[in-house]
């Protein structure tokens, strides 16, 4: 089943152009990772697919309009769009009184043992949590609700990283279960790179990279090279060249692995390290079509 | 990537399966209205305050000017107004009390979501932004006016004990006293003071919500200063004041429209009932044309809380 369909996906406030066209397909069971730096327009893409803004071109999620069939859409789509949104006067008891009363797939027990789980006190405050909390919380809630779709915003930003951690692990073993799809962004892709099965990069409004992660794992190749061998690896044509402690780095799309090797140690790039490639590629391709 | 493949969902052994079971369509409206009362509880401290304060008051000045409310209750002429001066001070207070608040609730109701973002939580679930709107409408024009009255009557049932037993301490019988206080139908005269005044404030409620799902910052100022600057534009263009007067008629008129002003009879008169216009209330246009532009400013207010994003 097709989760997401979206085709020319487009916004536009004003004279800034948000989305440029974006085409995504995401099928069900998928855990999607949008990277992009702040303003390329990730935030305005979930958005979109969450009935939160209009938008241009087309675009169907479980089936449906997300703009104009957004309430019936949010029985099946859940979010956390930004850490720490839970209302600050809010008891833990009357959020989950809340939730359970609202929403007819939310299981109160489920939500409870979570949060037996952690250090969360049922009759605190919202407030009166740290932040890494309110994410352990706002997480507990979600996770406890049986949506088809769950889409993170920066779930963890300004977390440290243990919770960090603990978030991503508890979202993998006692959330996910391969008939639920996820999408998530976030800035520290260290984080998510194990969970993904797929990647999307956006770039000023535009997909500048989508392939799965397995795609990802046999397609990209990041080589130490020798310092003598630096010329041969340039031969073969890198995406990308950095030094690091005196160190050259050049990471190869699709190159030939038994030439790779010789040319020194291998292994898979990071997804920041693709990531910064692929801007430079593209912010050097910018140029070049300008001059 | 092998994490996820011996992962069994932990709970789905030891708890029952949910249904989801078709959630009646007032569900989520009764729970934000609760959410409501959680998150504002001025909305029953304001009120109470003022009671207290109003039946406290009450007994010092008793106190403090007994030998002047002695003579008032001994001559017959001006004791019942003596006596009911303070029901109606504590119900009109109340009732000011009761606007005060809902203008300020509505005022902050779409905007304070905003402001601290928690409108991305309240948008993450299935309630709609209608159901949304109309539980916070519900809290002006349902439960403010039922908080105010059970407030009044239990402040007037206070009064009119204290009062007894004073009458009582003095050698005045109940025979006597009580026909002057008839409480019944004071109350149901009340119940229409509450309605009344609920309906005509409409469209100012209304305003002041769709105002605070408009406004960026200052809701204070964009709710007052444009009907102001419309007063002052008329004055300056055509030298009338149309637009002012029907404003200070929207503060007032329910009660010049609904009851007999005290004034015309000198005293208040026996039968509170009697006072009642109901059919006067009814027809005025005003009452009507209120609530077509509280409709508006309610319909639009749903629009913006759709389309804003948070500030």
């Amino acid at each position: 089943m097709t989760v997401i369909e979206a085709r020319g996906l487009r916004k536009v406030y004003g004279k800034t152009i948000a989305l440029d066209g974006i085409d995504l397909r995401v099928e069900e069971g998928r855990i999607l990772g949008i990277i992009g730096l702040n303003g390329a327009g990730k935030t305005t893409a979930l958005n979109a697919i969450l009935g939160l803004t209009k938008y241009e071109g087309e675009l169907k999620v479980l089936g449906r309009n997300p703009w104009s069939e957004r309430n019936q859409l949010m029985r099946d789509v859940c979010f956390i769009a930004d850490v720490a949104v839970l209302p600050r006067w809010m008891r833990v008891s009357q959020a989950l009184d809340y939730v359970a009363g609202v929403h007819p797939r939310f299981d109160r027990a489920k939500a409870e043992g979570f949060l037996s789980r952690s250090a969360i006190h049922r009759n605190s405050r919202v407030r009166q949590l740290s932040k890494g909390m309110v994410a352990q919380l706002h997480l507990a809630l979600v996770m406890a609700i049986d949506a088809k779709l769950l889409v993170l915003d920066e779930p963890t930003l300004g977390l440290d990283i243990l919770y960090r951690k603990q978030f991503y692990d508890s979202l993998l073993n006692d959330y996910y279960d391969r008939s639920r799809t996820i999408l998530v962004t976030t800035h520290q892709v260290e984080d998510v790179q194990h969970i993904l099965t797929d990647l999307v990069f956006i770039d000023r409004g535009r997909i500048a990279l989508n392939c799965g992660m397995e795609d990802f794992e046999q397609r990209y190749q990041e080589v130490i090279v020798h310092p003598d061998r630096i010329s041969a690896a340039r031969a073969l044509k890198p995406m990308h060249e950095r030094q690091a402690i005196g160190r050259h780095i050049f990471l190869f799309d699709g190159a030939d692995r038994a030439q790779l090797a010789a040319l020194g140690e291998t292994h898979i790039p990071s997804i920041a390290d693709l990531f910064i490639a692929v801007l430079a590629k593209a912010s050097a391709e910018r140029e070049g079509a300008t001059r | 990537m092998n994490t996820q493949s011996n992962v069994t969902p932990e709970y789905s052994l030891d708890t029952p399966q949910i249904v989801p079971a078709a959630v009646a369509a007032t569900r989520p409206l009764l729970w934000s209205v609760r959410r409501e009362l959680w998150e504002n509880n001025s909305i029953f401290i304001a009120p109470l305050t003022v009671a207290v304060l109003f039946v406290l008051g009450f007994v010092i000045s008793i106190l403090h000017e007994w030998s002047k409310m002695h003579a008032m209750l001994a001559d017959p002429l001006t004791q019942q107004t003596a006596l009911h001066f303070p029901f109606h001070a504590a119900a009109f207070a109340l009732l000011l009390t009761s606007f005060i608040t809902g203008a300020f609730y509505c005022l902050d109701a779409l905007y304070g979501e905003r402001r601290d973002r928690s409108v991305l939580f309240w948008k993450s679930l299935p309630v709609s932004d209608l159901t949304t709107v109309l539980a916070k409408a519900c809290i002006p024009f349902v439960v403010l006016p039922l908080i105010t009255f059970a407030m009044i009557i239990v402040a007037q049932t206070i009064l009119f004990l204290l009062i007894t037993a004073i009458a009582l301490g003095n050698g005045i019988s109940t025979a006597v006293l009580w026909p002057q206080l008839p409480l019944w139908k004071m109350w149901i005269s009340l119940l229409c003071a509450v309605v009344s005044s609920a309906l005509w404030y409409a469209p100012i409620y209304g305003w002041l919500l769709l105002v605070s799902s408009y406004a960026r910052r200052a809701t204070f100022l964009w709710a007052v200063l444009p009907p102001f600057a419309l007063c002052v534009a008329e004055k300056i263009a055509f030298n009338t004041s149309y637009f002012g007067n029907l404003l200070s008629f929207r503060l007032t008129g329910w009660y010049s429209q609904a009851f007999t002003p005290l004034a015309q009879g000198g005293a208040s008169p026996a039968d509170p009932l009697a006072s009642l216009t109901p059919g006067r209330f009814l027809s005025t246009p005003g009452l009507w044309m209120g609530l077509v532009f509280a409709a508006i400013f309610f319909a639009a207010a749903v629009q913006l809380r759709r389309s804003r994003e948070p500030i």
